[in-house]
């Protein structure tokens, strides 16, 4: 649990983070979105201590962040940078062991974290481990620079703009990825996007950033029914809310009892996707289906539908 | 097959024209310090060599003056440079009259200029062939072990630069020696405190200009008058510290004169820590700190790594700058090269002041080969700020 109380950071006159208080369950996503500049990048570096707080406090599990030294904090939470930030002078493999290296693991493990790591973002270890960042593409080095964050597993992951270099295919399946991986070891995951599709599928919770105040912290849903102010309406688009609605649960929960003609859709897509999918096939009615292949049922033009609407 | 002319070869061509038929080859003196008569390659070298030696300057112009593959200019350049080598030994036999050993024979103008025509030849074959690190290096060591064997063969002996070594073989190998420890002693020294320097401007903003401008200044005082300022600063040490005096430490010798080039070294090292350190990426510093490496573990595994290139830069404008000014520390009993460059200036005796400024130049030119390799090497390092 990460417990930010009335925390604010000023630079000079400025203040870039106003007085934000906000808990963080443990276990969940929590997505932060905001304008360029808005100070979301800041907030997040408090966490990790990167950057100092002017005042307020931050509790990790009930502890005051500012109770070890800043660089063994640092250990402990995974910290994705904007960009990569990955180091030029080292090879991928050795990058994402970095931190590893640092708590001193062995060698044997590393290098088993390390395998596991490039192959889970779909990077052959053979090829690419080896490589220097230069020769990565920068969806490559970006997926490295989220591998390093994690090679250590730690309880909680900081992400700043993490899969903004992926082309959509891929961004879809490291999205997968993350899902999967957060629910595997349980992590705290704190991300930054400006891809509000992103924030809608990944998050348990939103947090809207406007000139350095939270002017929103709330969960998608709830979020899309009462909007607390215009920019948080225009920032999530008005014109988009049934469909924002439907990419944050899944197939499995619209499943209905029944059969169905056509191309079956796995149970882990988005209802925005089947709904896609439905009216590309022109069906009222779709196949459902398991991740080991099973038929768990239908899912319906009529049943989006509902779940489309404004919720009562 | 069109032939093409190469314009830097028609420079050398006229380079070597010059010398093979208008400049005197080498240089005929009844004693040490007379002045010399002129001798042609006809005239310097037992006959037929010297025709064939003029034969092997034209055929070489023409192979210079169209454009050869690289190779073949190459080998061309090496060969002439050993031919002019050798020869210039034979001359030397050649015009001392038997049992005379106050003649002196000494390359002339013509020698330098076809020396310096094959060299150029030479340098810009390898230029275009672009060599590894590792070749040139290569490259050199040949060099080196070439003149060392003409050197240990005799086939020299009779030049008097030699017979100027002759009479003090023993001097020259302890003036060496002293040279060689003022240059790279000064220069670990600076290293030594540089680097940490270095390191510290970049950390603290508020250092950096002040500790630069310092340095800035003391770049600019002649080396003259350094050594003048430093006599009463090491003469108190001598007076004043136990145990200052029986290391050596006085106004005026070498110590003195390695403070000078520990001074002069500092700018540079200084310098470019600071430019290398600034030059890591921003990101990476970010991440480093940001993953959890103290600032320890950052300094060493990736400010100093990415730096690196940039400050071994530095270090070799060091070590060449005080392999050259370390001749200075003669003037002051400091030793080195410096003293043959100071005496045969005092006895007008050329041979002798090439006796000093030969070696000097020849460790320079080594030393930046050595290190430029070394640079490249470094920075080739996939990733490395350049
Ligand atoms: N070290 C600093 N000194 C002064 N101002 C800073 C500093 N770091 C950030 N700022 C300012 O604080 C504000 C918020 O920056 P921050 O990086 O948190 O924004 P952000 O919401 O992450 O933006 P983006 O979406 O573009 O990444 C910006 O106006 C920025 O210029
Ligand atoms: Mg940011």
């Amino acid at each position: 649990m990460i417990e930010i109380d009335s925390i604010t950071k000023r630079y000079g006159d400025t203040t870039v983070v106003d007085n934000v208080s906000m808990t963080i369950a443990p276990r969940t996503i929590t997505v932060i979105v905001g304008t360029s500049g808005s100070g979301k990048t800041t907030l997040m570096r408090m966490i990790n201590r990167l950057v100092e707080p002017t005042s307020g406090k931050i509790l990790i599990d009930g502890e005051p962040n500012s109770a070890i030294p800043g660089y063994e904090l640092r250990r402990r939470i995974g910290y994705a940078i904007q960009g990569h930030g990955l180091f030029p002078h080292r090879t991928v493999g050795e990058n994402i062991a970095t931190v590893p290296t640092l708590l001193g693991w062995e060698k044997s493990r590393i290098d088993a974290k390390v395998k596991e790591l490039l192959t889970l973002f779909q990077l052959d270890p053979a090829a690419f481990g080896p490589r220097y960042p230069h020769e990565l593409s920068g969806g490559q080095q970006q997926r490295v620079g989220v591998a390093r964050a994690l090679a250590a597993e730690p309880n909680i992951l900081l992400m700043d703009e993490p899969f903004g270099a992926l082309d959509p295919v891929i961004r879809a399946k490291a999205q997968e990825d993350l899902l999967a991986i957060q629910k595997h070891f349980g992590t705290t995951i704190v991300l930054v996007t400006h891809d509000m599709e992103e924030a809608f599928h990944l998050a348990d919770k939103i947090a809207v950033m406007d000139k350095g105040r939270i002017v929103q912290y709330a969960a998608p849903e709830e979020m899309l029914v009462n909007p607390a102010t215009d920019f948080v309406e225009t920032l999530i688009g008005a014109g988009e809310r049934p469909f924002r609605l439907l990419s944050i649960g899944s197939v499995g929960e619209a499943t209905e009892a029944g059969e169905a003609e056509g191309e079956a859709i796995a149970a882990a897509t988005s209802q925005r996707d089947a709904l896609s999918a439905l009216l590309w096939a022109g069906r009222d009615a779709l196949p459902v289906v398991g991740a080991d292949g099973t038929r768990l049922g239908r899912v319906t033009l009529a049943g989006l539908a509902r779940r489309a609407a404004r919720p009562q | 097959m069109r032939l093409k002319i190469d314009k830097l070869g028609v420079v050398i061509a006229a380079l070597l024209a010059y010398g093979a038929f208008l400049a005197p080859f080498a240089q005929f003196r009844a004693n040490r310090i007379v002045p010399g008569e002129a001798r042609s390659i006809l005239e310097a070298l037992p006959a037929g060599l010297g025709a064939a030696l003029l034969a092997f300057v034209m055929i070489s112009i023409i192979l210079i003056v169209l454009k050869t593959p690289t190779i073949v200019r190459l080998v061309l350049g090496l060969v002439a440079l050993l031919v002019l080598a050798v020869l210039i030994g034979l001359s030397a036999g050649h015009l001392t009259p038997p049992e005379n050993t106050y003649a002196r024979v000494s390359p002339a103008s013509g020698f330098w200029l076809l020396s310096f025509a094959f060299a150029l030849v030479t340098a810009d074959a390898l230029a275009r062939l672009k060599l590894s690190p590792f070749a040139r290096v290569a490259l050199l060591a040949a060099v080196a072990g070439a003149i060392a064997a003409l050197l240990m063969s005799g086939a020299w002996d009779g030049l008097s630069i030699l017979k100027e070594y002759g009479s003090r073989a023993e001097t020259f190998w302890l003036e060496a020696s002293r040279h060689v420890v003022l240059a790279l002693g000064s220069l670990a020294a600076a290293t030594l405190v540089g680097l940490p320097l270095g390191i510290l401007c970049h950390r603290v903003e508020a250092l950096r200009a002040g500790v630069l401008n310092v340095l800035n200044i003391i770049q600019t005082i002649p080396s003259i008058a350094l050594f003048g300022l430093l006599i009463a600063p090491l003469g108190w040490i001598a007076l004043h510290v136990p145990g200052a005096q029986a290391h050596g430490i006085r106004g005026i010798g070498a110590a003195p004169a390695f403070v000078a080039l520990f001074l002069y070294s500092l700018l540079p090292v200084v310098a470019n820590t600071v430019v290398g350190l600034a030059g890591v990426p921003r990101d990476a510093n970010d991440a480093a700190r940001g993953i959890g490496m103290t600032d320890r573990q950052r300094l060493f595994g990736v400010e100093l790594p990415l730096a690196f290139p940039v400050i071994l830069t530095g270090i070799r404008i060091v070590l060449v700058q005080n392999i050259g000014l370390a001749t200075i520390a003669a003037l002051i009993g400091g030793g080195g090269f410096g003293v043959f460059v100071f005496q045969g200036i005092g006895q007008t005796a050329m041979d002798l002041v090439l006796l000093g400024a030969v070696p000097t130049v020849a460790l320079a030119f080594a030393a930046a080969i050595v290190l430029d390799a070394a640079t490249e090497l470094s920075s080739n390092k996939p990733g490395r700020a350049a």
